[in-house]
């Protein structure tokens, strides 16, 4: 049975007809064109999929479009503005914290989360917070460093404005 | 570290690629949708051995949303593999599977739902087959056969070499050590499951996308597997999203989805669930161990002799390389006069094993490191001191005729029992433990190791090169680089760029890379064996070095005065102390089009010819070596028996690092792959199956269990290396995992002779301890098994490096221009 979803995606109403049990991760990749969310289990175990729903990190490979009406989400291809990278993503491409790119976008969106609630998060802060996402390619190092490396950029620009 | 005299080289820029990456652009393959694309589902033998008497497909074929369905029936009888001596996959079984997760027959749906369901419906009908499921299982059983082919009954690979006489060498040594280690295998378990689009156009053409470390073999096994000429078919490689060894086999699920397309006539898709991938495997093999040394009273290594038996899994795929993998390479870290080494990879019927970071040197590393430890406990001697002594010479050869170039060793163990105060806590830590009223003790531990910059040798046997570049600059000022690389993350794209953009003085951002498509790049074997930052790099350096030339000739023209008077940089090609009349690269280019016409120039590399004269010395050679040494420190809880890493330093001769970033990126990587390995990852099987194929049950470190890793790099400018540099990928894993063992020794005084050390193998020795027996747990038997009569050739130990008269692929006399330095510069 297919349902109509209307859910608003980076700012943008976006609606789909889908099958009731389409997971959120598969109606944002296949009917709304937005592959930077990845899938790595299909299981909720890696984080490799995390979106943000009104601004919390949801596996959404676990979530239904139903369940995500009427809220806010966010996708990998939301977090940069007007052109303008966010600190974190400025920061993952400066570091190295990107390797093969693929847990990349999950751990974004949950980093952006970490920093909308703790603005400078210890290590071990950022620790916790990315315990969900798994990263094979960079044994974390550079990933602690980049989030480290936004929080501080981003603490800068809010005492400059 | 080397005075930077470079522009772009030794700087530590992002990659090229990390905006796409960052943003969400990159296209993996499994972000390909095409117009009318089919989804495939492969269906799966759910036995561990045997035979297939009938499959009935009727009921799939009817459901409403199939397009196809095939079998084994409906593909050439063909059997394929990696290494053209274990040709032994079929793309779906004929009539044998042996292996739960062997694919029998797929399914071409409008959805991938629809796919599964047929699947479901499929009718196999099974006689089972005893299940081989351990070494001891298939040796005990020589009547049941996994194979037909190998060096005896289920035993796929039988080695023995000998390199002077190890026998006289234990007989005058002060102590002879026998131990017995065994390596669980374990599964790369990279983020992106393995995916692949067909598409066989109505041209008779086929493309292939696919998340593949190597597109160019799997374009040769196309052609054979789907009896079709290779020149109608184009691999692409789609940005890799992580592999580490698992995406290097032709797989079944690439061939079937060409084949469905075929039968379709619709783009497919096939993307491969967690567990399949588990199932695919081609990970760590399992090894069993056996090692006996003879030390000196001062701990030199008077002789070697090493035994493994691989658990190979069901299929060959690189299991001959990696067989011989597990021996060749630890002479190359220490001084060892002599070796003997026999080998045996065995069939079982579980999932293959094949290349994983490291391939096939991990295990006999962490052999060889735990009992250096146990030695140097014996003789009195720090353990860090006893390896400082043994570090092989640089430009020599060893026991078994490898060459070896340069050697970083020495100045990587200085420098990690430097950061990490490695003495001050060895002595602390002994002292403090026994008296600590907490079950926490705290332990430090050392080890090292030695891996290949690339195999000096090909997969098929060929005098072609094994990596190719085609260069060409356009009016604008850029420069495109084409070569058959693949990114799977660890930069080669950068790489590329940065070479290119070195030679040529522009900026990387000058240089669009355009990699791995075997319609547009030059071939490069694939993303494996640490090869690719050396042998891209070199045919990069040529081919840029040729454009250069030409535009050089160009405007030394224009300025009337020599070539060789000019330099490339800033954007700009001019005559030194007159720069001002520098010419831009881009009007450089012009000019240089208005000469010689398009200025497109290829380059090719083919590492050094230093195979050793005997039969199986090729595999080993390697342009050059890189060095690790690693100080772990970490609390074992003696009540839980967890481990608690702390610390990680890690000492890593990189020869030149083109981009420390980069470089530090990889180390940090194998460090925390070395700690997984170690501690947590096994895959392993229960009642014929998985036991843990999901991310969740197989366990591998969050960022909660990695420690601070503390990276060194320690440069010595290779001569084989281009600017320099050796590998970084895979090397800084093998020390981590016998520091590990090491550190926990130096903790608990106990000793845990297989990985991985889970807090129950920790407990247990602890029970042993107490109770007044030895505390060890490891291994209590080896496999009975024969080894074939050694072939014995005299040691090269310590013969100089032989000089290269000749390199293929040079046309011009060797000067000492960057990449193409000569030796003992």
């Amino acid at each position: 049975m297919k349902v109509r979803v209307a859910l608003n995606v980076n700012g943008e109403p976006r609606e789909a007809l889908v099958p009731a049990h389409k997971t959120l991760l598969e109606v944002l990749r296949e009917d709304l064109g937005l592959t930077g969310t990845k899938h790595g289990c299909e299981l909720g175990e890696c984080g490799t999929c995390t979106v943000l729903v009104d601004g919390e990190p949801v596996l959404s490979c676990l979530a239904l479009p139903v369940e995500t009406q009427g809220c806010r989400i966010t996708t990998v291809e939301g977090l940069a503005e007007s052109g303008q990278l966010h600190p974190l993503q400025q920061a993952f491409a400066e570091l190295g914290a990107a390797q093969c790119g693929y847990c990349t976008p999950g751990i974004l969106l949950t980093a952006t989360a970490l920093l909308a609630e703790r603005p400078s998060p210890t290590r071990q802060e950022v620790k916790e917070a990315l315990a969900g996402n798994l990263c094979r390619c960079t044994g974390y190092t550079k990933i602690l460093d980049a989030v480290e490396l936004a929080a501080l950029r981003m603490g800068r620009q809010e005492a400059r404005s | 570290m080397i005075k930077n005299e470079f522009a772009i080289i030794g700087r530590p820029l992002p990659k090229v690629d990390a905006w796409a990456k960052v943003v969400g652009e990159t296209k993996y393959a499994d972000d390909l949708f095409l117009p009318r694309m089919a989804y495939a589902k492969l269906l799966r033998s759910a036995h561990a051995h045997a035979r297939i008497r009938s499959i009935d497909t009727a009921r799939a074929r009817a459901l409403p949303g199939v397009l196809a369905v095939v079998t084994a029936a409906d593909l050439p009888r063909v059997k394929f593999g990696i290494l053209p001596v274990s040709q032994d996959e079929e793309a779906l079984c004929v009539d044998k599977v042996r292996m739960v997760g062997d694919a029998v027959a797929a399914v071409a749906a409008i959805d991938e739902e629809t796919a599964e369901r047929a699947c479901r419906l499929i009718e196999v009908d099974y006689e089972p087959l005893p299940a081989l499921m351990s070494i001891f299982d298939s040796l005990a059983h020589p009547e049941v056969r996994i194979h037909e082919y190998g060096d005896g009954p289920n035993v796929h690979k039988n080695v023995a070499l000998q390199f002077g006489d190890v026998d006289s060498a234990f007989e005058g040594a002060h102590l002879v050590r026998e131990d017995v280690f065994f390596f669980e295998g374990n599964n790369h378990l990279p983020m992106e499951q393995h995916a692949a689009v067909a598409h066989w156009a109505q041209d008779g053409k086929l493309t292939l996308w696919s998340s593949t470390q190597t597109p160019h073999y799997v374009h040769r096994v196309l052609a054979k597997a789907l009896d079709t000429p290779a020149a109608h078919i184009r691999v692409i490689a789609t940005p890799v999203g992580g592999g580490f060894g698992g995406k290097t086999d032709p797989f079944s699920h690439e061939i079937v989805a060409c084949q469905l397309s075929k039968l379709t006539g619709r783009p497919v898709k096939i993307a491969l669930t967690r567990e399949e991938v588990f199932y695919t495997h081609r990970g760590r093999h399992p090894v069993l161990m056996w090692i006996k040394t003879g030390f000196t009273k001062q701990g030199d290594i008077t002789g070697c002799h090493l035994r493994t038996w691989l658990d190979g899994g069901a299929y060959g795929s690189y299991g001959v390389a990696s067989t011989f993998y597990t021996g060749v390479i630890n002479p190359v870290t220490y001084k060892i006069p002599v070796y003997r080494f026999e080998a045996a990879r065995i069939f079982t019927n579980k999932p293959p094993c094949g290349p994983k970071r490291g391939h096939g040197t991990p295990q006999p590393r962490f052999a060889l490191e735990c009992q250096l430890d146990k030695a140097s406990e014996q003789l009195g001697l720090d353990p860090a001191d006893m390896r400082r002594r043994i570090v092989a010479e640089p430009f020599t050869k060893t026991a078994n005729h490898l060459t070896v170039t340069t050697i970083g060793l020495g100045e990587c163990i200085d420098k990690v029992i430097e950061a990490s105060g490695w003495r001050d806590k060895r002595a602390r830590y002994a002292a403090a433990n026994p008296a600590r009223r907490s079950p926490k003790k705290r332990g430090v531990g050392f080890a090292c190791s030695a891996y290949l910059t690339g195999a000096g040798t090909a997969i098929y046997w060929n005098d072609m090169p094994h990596s190719g570049v085609l260069a060409r600059a356009d009016r604008s000022g850029g420069v495109t680089v084409l070569c058959g690389a693949t990114d799977i993350g660890q930069g080669s794209d950068s790489i590329l760029a940065y070479l290119t953009a070195e030679v040529l003085g522009i900026e990387p951002k000058d240089v669009h890379v355009h990699p791995a498509d075997t319609s547009l790049t030059p071939v490069d074997l694939g993303s494996y064996s640490s090869r690719v930052t050396l042998m891209c790099g070199m045919a990069a350096i040529q081919a840029a070095e040729r454009l250069r030339d030409a535009i050089f000739t160009a405007v030394a023209k224009k300025l009337e005065v020599s070539p060789s008077a000019l330099v490339a940089r800033e954007r700009k090609i001019g005559v030194a102390d007159d720069w001002d009349k520098a010419v831009p690269f881009a009007r450089a280019v012009e000019l240089g089009e208005a000469m010689h016409g398009i200025l497109a120039f290829p380059g090719s590399y083919a590492p050094p010819k230093r195979a050793g004269k005997y039969k199986g010395g090729g595999v080993g050679p390697s342009p050059c070596y890189s060095y690790s040494a690693c100080v772990v420190e970490l609390t074992v809880d003696e009540e839980t028996g967890t481990v608690d890493l702390e610390n990680v330093w890690i000492g890593h001769d990189i020869g030149r690092a083109l981009n420390p970033l980069l470089v530090e990126g990889q180390v940090e990587g194998s460090v925390y792959m070395g700690i997984g390995e170690a501690l947590m990852e096994e895959q392993v099987f229960r009642k014929n199956l998985h036991k843990n194929p999901s991310m969740l049950d197989y366990k591998s470190p969050t960022t909660l269990e990695t420690p601070e890793i503390h990276t060194i790099l320690v440069e010595t400018d290779d001569p084989e290396g281009p600017f320099g540099a050796k590998e970084a990928g895979q090397g800084p894993l093998l020390p981590v995992i016998p520091a590990i063992a090491n550190a926990i020794h130096h903790a608990l005084g106990v000793r845990i002779d297989e990985v991985p050390i889970t807090p129950d193998k920790i407990l247990k020795a602890l029970d042993f301890k107490r109770a007044g027996k030895p505390a060890r747990v490891g291994p209590e038997r080896l496999p009975l098994l024969t080894f074939k009569e050694p072939l014995v050739v005299e040691s090269a130990f310590g013969k100089p490096a032989d000089a290269i008269a000749s390199r293929p692929f040079t046309t011009k006399p060797e000067t000492n221009k960057p990449g193409s330095q000569t030796a003992g510069r």
